[in-house]
């Protein structure tokens, strides 16, 4: 951590006219009547790198850099963005943002007002990682893919293999009327490797179970993951699934393993606890949620063995920041407590809409030319700390099947009804795993899913995983979303042949 | 900043080596965003994308390489030049190597970039203002969005490429609540220009939707003979293009594979006994989209290759046939599949067929109406099942009207068995999707479905 507190962001965006920028937009604001004013400098680079078997496919190396304003005028938002990063454009987008606040006042009844927060300024944070992935020569990366694609290969059970790597480095600057400034850095990379197998009878293909993370290309050694490790066993897993029988649709225990419960906890818990969609603000577009405020601190919305948090604070943890878009700290809090709805994620704004003394610190925005809205946190499932590991689990199952790897998601516009479906299956009788099914999805509504939950794997069985694409708000917003959580144990959930499904 | 033609011709004139061609984006954004009858967000967007591909000369062929970035200064032009030939050295001889198009030249190269504003809105601002003063009068609440866009493109090359197109895009949505929100619907529409939104007819639509949710009954899972609007069908058609790549097809690893015949696709197999007829066409009234192909990268849907390629009409399905798949001209090549890049909008169309939504409830003894679907996810790539939600209201006909509501579901179904089971179809009407914003550009049918699968019961509304 002492590492990671004394670095800084890059030389090249600290170079960049940061403060005369942000001073800029915030006295214009100011002098033309704001009650409140933000402004974002923002550089974000991605890298993407696709290899079809061993040579590349796709390559993509972009950025996005520009300024954000935002600001309250008369108790309505306005906000302007631009390309261009100097202090002249910045003045310009304060007046286009005031100018805009002014013309949405009219058809605003809602009074902006902001949580308070105390204010930080001038800090610095930069995230945990080790190699920069841009500093990296491309064809060092392109090789490491090809290498492992092409073990792959030599395998006769596999046709095709895909690898696709994604890598970014956000580097904010963000400052505000009150005083508050910060520059933050922080790296990410997911990387997915796919092996197809095609036969008589159509295809089957099977993915890695690597989550994306916090770290820089470290990742692809074997050190963080092992991913020669985890590439030696794909055929094998590939060929016994080519050859595993179809499910039988009905109800099973499914002990669901961390790389794809991840999924269930960030559809059906991290998306309801959203108090902007709680309270009608997503109704458009990603939904609300069941999880209404009334239900606070009332809602028995698992077995007494879940426990849910959201922070923005753990190691590597893809939504962690030191300062959130609206300059509020990094927290960590209760969402469910032994069971019970106890918290919900929340911005400034929905902070003081509801009456809260603080913001929780998840105002996000994915780019320079969008606005800060409530985005997740990462949102994780404890494990127990007297937990059982994974063959505990396994053993404690009678009739059952191991899920391990997302695949197809899809849940309600309430959060109530979803459908996952995954990786691997694997088959398990009287607490023995006697090898794998496939076409398996499982489809609950949440709290009965929830309230199923019988056994919670310890700490040995916890993995922290996530997604780089989710989704929210219109103008669309993408943002990248940690989910910790340990292998855990569902009694008798409804299992579909996804064959059958497809009428066939 | 340096304007887009200027960077251009000094970019590619940095460019020491075989060719090299620019793509600039610039893009201006007005969007206003609302909640329970209140404006919620709003902003001005400006955004420029430059990407610099490089085409350099290696041992059995040519290499590529790019780079994008939002902002170039005069200082870093020949960096950004540089950079972009090192990518193309690290990747190493391209897979999708063919002859580079050279001295073609469309549109008004020399104009600024049109941008779009709030003021696009002036019409329909006041008129949304008093939308929501009404709706609130009557116990209604509207949450919606509504977005209007101008893309301009430049593709520049040192080949003398000098290409040039504008791209308006628009939509709005609203959704209205009514009854303690425990009855919502949902209205959508396309528009280039905001002059042609009628507001009137969304509200109209929004009251009457809301006033069948006064009867609302339990229906089970289990398969219904349905009518889809067209929006829904625009959805449905989103994945039926996602997996059209004709290399992906010929290997065996999409839908549109020849089963257990490697390297054959279903290319000339009946998807449907209706004549049904999907395509993409770049001057379909409306929904006018580039004459012209930009591809900032290679992958199974484009190749940096093809830029500049005319855009022409491309036939997927054919009269219930399939007809093409998207392939750039190298997978053209090996697969035999003529070359396509797919298009920029899609148009569905039954010959014959007339006649708006009504005209299909009107057809249904008993069924069911849907509003939107959501939340569409693949399933199964093998059958392209796919799954989603029932949103926004589920309507029970009856002997072709509307009788009252029922609960929403989640589906599993197949886009390309579904051809199959469309018995009716309207006229053809530009729509808008509701999930998939991607395709802005879309003009489909409505359509009478056969046994459509409602796998279960979703309690939410």
């Amino acid at each position: 951590m002492s590492l990671t507190q004394s670095r800084q962001a890059d030389p090249d965006f600290l170079a960049l006219p940061l403060t005369a920028v942000s001073d800029a937009a915030i006295q214009t604001g100011l002098s033309l009547g704001a009650s409140h004013v933000d402004i974002r400098v923002e550089r974000v680079r991605t890298g993407i790198l696709q290899l079809r078997d061993t040579t590349p496919e796709t390559q993509i190396d972009g950025s996005v850099s520009g300024i954000g304003v935002r600001v309250i005028v008369n108790g309505a938002w306005g906000f302007a963005s631009a390309p261009e990063i100097s202090a002249d454009k910045a003045r310009e987008l304060a007046k286009v943002a005031v100018a805009m606040a002014k013309t949405s006042g009219p058809l605003s009844t809602e009074e902006i007002a902001l949580a308070p927060e105390p204010v930080y300024a001038g800090k610095t944070w930069v995230s945990e990682y080790e190699i920069d992935p841009f500093d990296v020569p491309g064809a060092e990366k392109i090789a490491r893919l090809a290498e492992l694609n092409g073990s792959l290969l030599k395998s006769t059970a596999v046709n095709f293999a895909s690898a696709a790597s994604m890598f970014v480095k956000e580097q904010k600057h963000y400052a505000d009327s009150y005083g508050t400034s910060t520059t933050q850095q922080r790296v990410r990379i997911q990387t997915h490797i796919e092996a197809f197998n095609v036969g008589e009878n159509g295809f089957e293909s099977i993915r890695t179970l690597a989550q994306p993370a916090g770290f820089g290309w470290e990742w692809m050694g074997n050190t963080a993951w092992n991913w020669d490790a985890e590439i030696s066993e794909l055929p094998t897993l590939l060929a016994e699934k080519v050859a595993a029988p179809s499910i039988v649709a009905g109800k099973y225990d499914l002990l669901i393993h961390p790389s794809n419960l991840w999924l269930t906890i960030h559809e059906s818990i991290g998306h309801a606890t959203e108090l902007d969609r709680a309270l009608g603000y997503e109704a458009n577009y990603a939904g609300t949620s069941f999880a209404t405020v009334d239900n606070l601190n009332k809602l028995q919305y698992g077995s007494s063995l879940m426990n849910i948090t959201g922070d923005r604070v753990t190691p590597h943890g893809l939504s962690t920041v030191g300062y959130d878009d609206e300059g509020v700290e990094a927290q960590r809090w209760d969402i469910i407590k032994d069971g019970l709805l106890v918290g919900y994620q929340l911005d400034r704004r929905i902070a003081a809409r509801a009456g809260r003394e603080r913001s929780n610190g998840c105002a996000f925005a994915d780019s320079p030319s969008h606005v800060p809205i409530q985005r997740m946190p990462n949102v994780s499932l404890q494990p127990n700390p007297n937990g059982p590991d994974l063959d505990g689990l396994i053993a404690s199952v009678e009739d059952g099947i191991l899920i391990k790897g997302d695949n197809s998601w899809s849940i309600d516009m309430q959060r109530y009804n979803f459908q996952f479906t995954g990786q691997q299956f694997h088959r398990i009788k009287n607490g023995e795993i006697v090898g794998q099914v496939k076409d398996v999805a499982y489809q609950a509504t949440t709290t009965d899913f929830w309230r199923s939950m019988k056994a919670v794997g310890g700490p040995s069985t916890y993995v922290l995983g996530g997604a780089f694409n989710c989704g929210k708000a219109q103008p669309g917003q993408i943002a990248a979303v940690s989910h910790g959580c340990p292998a855990a144990v569902f009694d008798k959930v409804n299992v579909l042949n996804t064959v059958a499904e497809a009428g066939k | 900043m340096i304007a887009p033609q200027e960077l251009i011709e000094k970019i590619t004139a940095a460019a020491d080596y075989d060719d090299c061609i620019v793509v600039v984006e610039s893009k201006t954004q007005a969007n206003l965003r609302w909640a329970s009858s209140t404006l919620t967000t709003n902003g001005v967007i400006a955004e420029q994308t430059v990407t610099v591909i490089a085409f350099v000369a290696v041992e059995g062929g040519m290499a590529t390489g790019s780079v994008s970035r939002t902002n170039i200064d005069a200082s870093e032009i020949s960096a950004i030049a540089k950079e972009a030939g090192a990518v193309a050295l690290a990747a190493g001889k391209a897979d999708d190597q063919a002859p580079l198009l050279r001295d073609v030249a469309y549109g008004d190269w020399n104009a600024a970039h049109h941008a779009t504003g709030p003021e696009v809105f002036a019409t329909f601002a006041p008129d949304l203002g008093e939308l929501f003063k009404k709706s609130k009068a009557d116990s209604i609440e509207l949450f919606g969005y509504a977005e209007h866009t101008h893309q301009t493109t430049w593709v520049g090359s040192k080949g003398g490429l000098r290409l040039r197109h504008d791209q308006p895009s628009g939509r709005l949505e609203m959704t209205g609540k009514s009854h303690n929100r425990s009855r919502s619907t949902w209205e959508g529409r396309a528009t280039r220009d905001f002059t042609d939104v009628d507001l009137a007819g969304v509200d109209l639509g929004i009251r009457q939707r809301l006033e069948w949710q006064s009867r609302v009954n339990a229906k089970p899972a289990g398969r219904y003979q349905t009518v889809l609007p067209s929006g829904s069908v625009a959805d449905l058609l989103a994945y039926l293009l996602w997996t059209s790549p004709a290399r992906d097809a010929a290997e065996g690893r999409s839908v549109y594979s020849k089963k257990g015949e490697p390297g054959k696709t279903r290319i000339g197999e009946t998807f449907s006994k209706l004549p049904i007829n999907i395509f993409s066409d770049p001057t379909y009234k409306g929904i006018e989209t580039s004459p012209f192909n930009a591809a900032t990268s290679s992958g199974p849907f484009s190749s940096v290759f093809d830029n500049g390629l005319p855009q022409e009409r491309w036939e997927f399905i054919r009269e219930g046939k399939l007809k093409g798949l998207i392939a750039p001209r190298s997978i053209s090549e090996t697969t035999g599949v003529p070359y396509s890049s797919g298009g920029d909008n899609v148009i569905m169309e039954i010959p014959g067929s007339s006649g708006d939504l009504d005209s299909q409830i009107a057809k249904v003894k008993s069924g069911l109406l849907l509003t939107t679907l959501w939340y569409i996810r693949m399933v199964d790539p093998v059958t392209s099942l796919l799954t989603g939600l029932t949103r926004d209201g589920v309507y029970e006909i009856k002997d072709g009207e509307v009788i009252g509501a029922v609960n929403n579901f989640r589906w599993n179904e197949s886009p390309v068995e579904i051809l199959g089971r469309i018995s009716s179809a309207s006229g053809t009407e530009i729509t808008a999707t509701r999930e998939f914003e991607d395709l802005m550009r879309t003009a489909t049918p409505s359509v009478v479905i056969e046994d459509f699968n409602m796998s279960t019961v979703s309690q939410a509304n």
